[in-house]
């Protein structure tokens, strides 16, 4: 597949080897996050007139989901404020490279958490209290804090990243999302990795951090874990590092290293935005009030349902889907014995750990769907918080009158159908492409794209229906 | 194949939408909203209905915003406000709260359905038409 390495551009190498622009845009976010926390504690308790629920709902996360993740994948993690202080301290350094290390433990992250489980979690947990979270400062400064707090943690206790690699909650879905991204950072030549006895991209030098996401860039073939922070531009004395421009969903390309967890973190994400438009973005009242009256029965059937639809019944569904494949592809050579289906090549398990690969796409158009609702909608509420972030009366910037005002109402259902028969039309591709990776037949891939458009035809009736 | 699915899809999205215009009436409603749900939450009328929304509050200032027509009204509780307009536009438009009344005020959202939805009718058209090119697309 073409690859073009945006790093010869004039002007790009320099600016991705120095670190200073890099630190500059995160210096500002970091600014951004602490007054958010702050915001939320001290602000108005109003959450369309505080900063905190102003700019992180709706300003960052257009940002996130409209933009950073489809066009960049992981880019934002390679700017995000949130491990920031940790690092700093782990580093003993705040810009330049210190070889000799700060303050940590500098464990190594259990070898039974080294998945994404935790993340699949911890997303869940914070899903179950959204409807609160989205709409009291106060709780989303306790969340935000909580990110800083356990990332410092975790950088004191364990080496490198262990938050973003293995609990951040946002981290998880942008890693899966980020296999879609136009955007790589690989190896020109894995083979001038292999004999590079170093490693220095993995272990650091007087140039830069060995990888805080701890992946060997030179046996990079997904983006899923790496961070893009470009250290290994840094580190490596071959210039051997690309940041390549590539085709859309070039990594469901790769048939080798898909499993369990990154599967559920599909389901997770999928069916997250499915609730969320209901909840949300529906005529039902109840489901509002339910899904905001934590700790009542109301909340507690609401959770119930929600960890059901996304952890039982989606995944279920998916499995009958993938059974049916199973049962209706011819089968090229012999099955392996009885005792060792399940397992092997033939397993199901197998089988809907690969097909769960196509609701990636899926997932991610129906996320856009469902932000575009609700951003386009709210998102004029950015100019009054820029003047006034506190609620406090202030007009800053002489915008603290502006009005709430939807835009692009009557184009965003065309949008969303545009985003959402995108997402099936890549998600029927992809399953027909690993149907072949399982040497199962065209035929075999119709049960997996019928759930994909069922799926998609939900999304639709709960956006634009 | 290719070229079969791209004529069904250009079809799907411009192809008239067919009339099925009933004569046009008056329409009254009275909307209750009440923090954070409208009642009745969805309303449907016919294209060309002349429609008259009469919203109270029950309990604080609560507005109706209705996407796509730019119409707002603002009632404040114990008080009727009413708005007439022809429903000119057909297709499904979301109502939506437009004075802050509390937490979930981004999310009090109501439906206005004017004729049937063509727009869902021509995506889910196009999700089966979709379902079936990725298939030729992956082949190739």
């Amino acid at each position: 597949m073409t690859r073009y390495d945006l790093a010869q551009l004039p002007l790009v190498k320099p600016l991705l080897k120095s670190r200073w622009p890099q630190w500059i845009i995160q210096a500002i976010a970091l600014a951004g996050f602490i007054f958010a926390i702050i915001a939320g504690f001290i602000g108005t308790p109003v959450g369309s007139r505080n900063f905190s629920i102003v700019f992180v709902w709706i300003g960052w996360w257009a940002l996130l989901m409209l933009i950073a993740v489809p066009m960049f994948g992981r880019g934002w993690c390679s700017v995000c404020p949130i491990p920031l202080p940790g690092e700093w301290l782990q580093r003993g350094a705040v810009i330049a490279p210190n070889i000799k290390g700060g303050f940590t433990l500098g464990r190594r992250w259990p070898n039974k958490l080294r998945n994404i489980w935790l993340q699949n979690g911890s997303f869940a947990l914070v899903a179950l209290f959204s409807a609160v979270a989205l709409t009291q400062p106060s709780v989303t400064a306790i969340v935000l804090a909580a990110f800083l707090f356990l990332a410092v943690g975790a950088s004191l206790i364990f080496e490198r990243r262990a938050f973003c690699r293995y609990l951040c909650p946002v981290g998880g879905f942008i890693g899966l999302y980020s296999q879609l991204a136009p955007i790589e950072v690989r190896a020109k030549d894995p083979s001038l990795c292999a004999t590079h006895t170093e490693k220095t991209c993995y272990t650091g030098s007087a140039d830069g951090y060995g990888c805080p996401w701890q992946v060997f860039p030179g046996g990079l073939t997904k983006n899923t874990y790496c961070g893009t922070c470009v250290e290994c531009l840094r580190t490596c004395p071959h210039d051997n590092i690309a940041i390549n421009l590539r085709p859309l969903g070039a990594d469901l390309q790769q048939p080798t290293g898909r499993r369990l967890d990154e599967a559920f973190k599909a389901f997770i994400m999928l069916g997250s935005a499915m609730a969320y438009s209901l909840v949300m973005l529906g005529p039902w009242g109840a489901a509002k009030t339910a899904a905001y009256s934590v700790g009542s029965m109301a909340w507690a059937g609401y959770a119930a349902a929600f960890l059901i639809f996304i952890f039982g019944l989606l995944p279920g569904l998916f499995w009958i889907a993938v059974a049916l494949s199973k049962k209706i592809r011819p089968h090229p050579r012999p099955l392996p014995r009885k005792r060792e289906r399940g397992k092997g090549e033939g397993g199901t398990r197998k089988a809907f750990v690969s097909f769960s690969y196509a609701l990636i796409p899926l997932g991610l158009t129906a996320w856009v769907a469902f932000s575009l609702s609700f951003v386009l909608a709210n998102i004029s509420y950015l100019w009054p918080a820029i003047s006034d972030p506190l609620g406090w009366g202030w007009n800053l910037f002489g915008t603290a009158a502006m009005e709430w005002t939807p835009h692009l109402a009557q184009a965003a259902p065309t949008l969303q159908v545009i985003a959402l028969v995108g997402g099936l039309l890549w998600a029927s591709a992809t399953a027909r492409q690993i149907a072949g990776d399982l040497k199962y037949s065209t035929r075999a891939s119709l049960p997996v794209i019928a759930f994909c458009a069922a799926v998609a035809v939900g999304m639709l009736w709960l956006l634009v229906g | 194949m290719g070229a079969a699915l791209a004529v069904a899809a250009l079809i799907i999205v411009f192809a008239p939408a067919p009339s099925l215009a009933a004569q046009p009436t008056e329409r009254r409603f009275r909307i209750e909203a009440s923090s954070y749900e409208y009642a009745p939450p969805a309303i449907a009328v016919n294209v060309g209905d002349t429609v008259t929304l009469e919203l109270v509050s029950t309990d604080y200032v609560h507005g109706l915003y209705v996407d796509g027509y730019g119409l707002n009204l603002i009632a404040e509780p114990g008080h009727t406000e009413r708005l007439t307009f022809v429903a000119d536009k057909p297709g499904a438009f979301r109502f939506r709260c437009s004075v802050t009344c509390g937490p979930l005020h981004p999310f009090m959202i109501g439906k206005l359905s004017v004729g049937p939805n063509w727009l869902l009718w021509r995506a889910v058209a196009l999700a089966g038409v979709a379902a079936v090119a990725g298939l030729v697309i992956a082949r190739r």
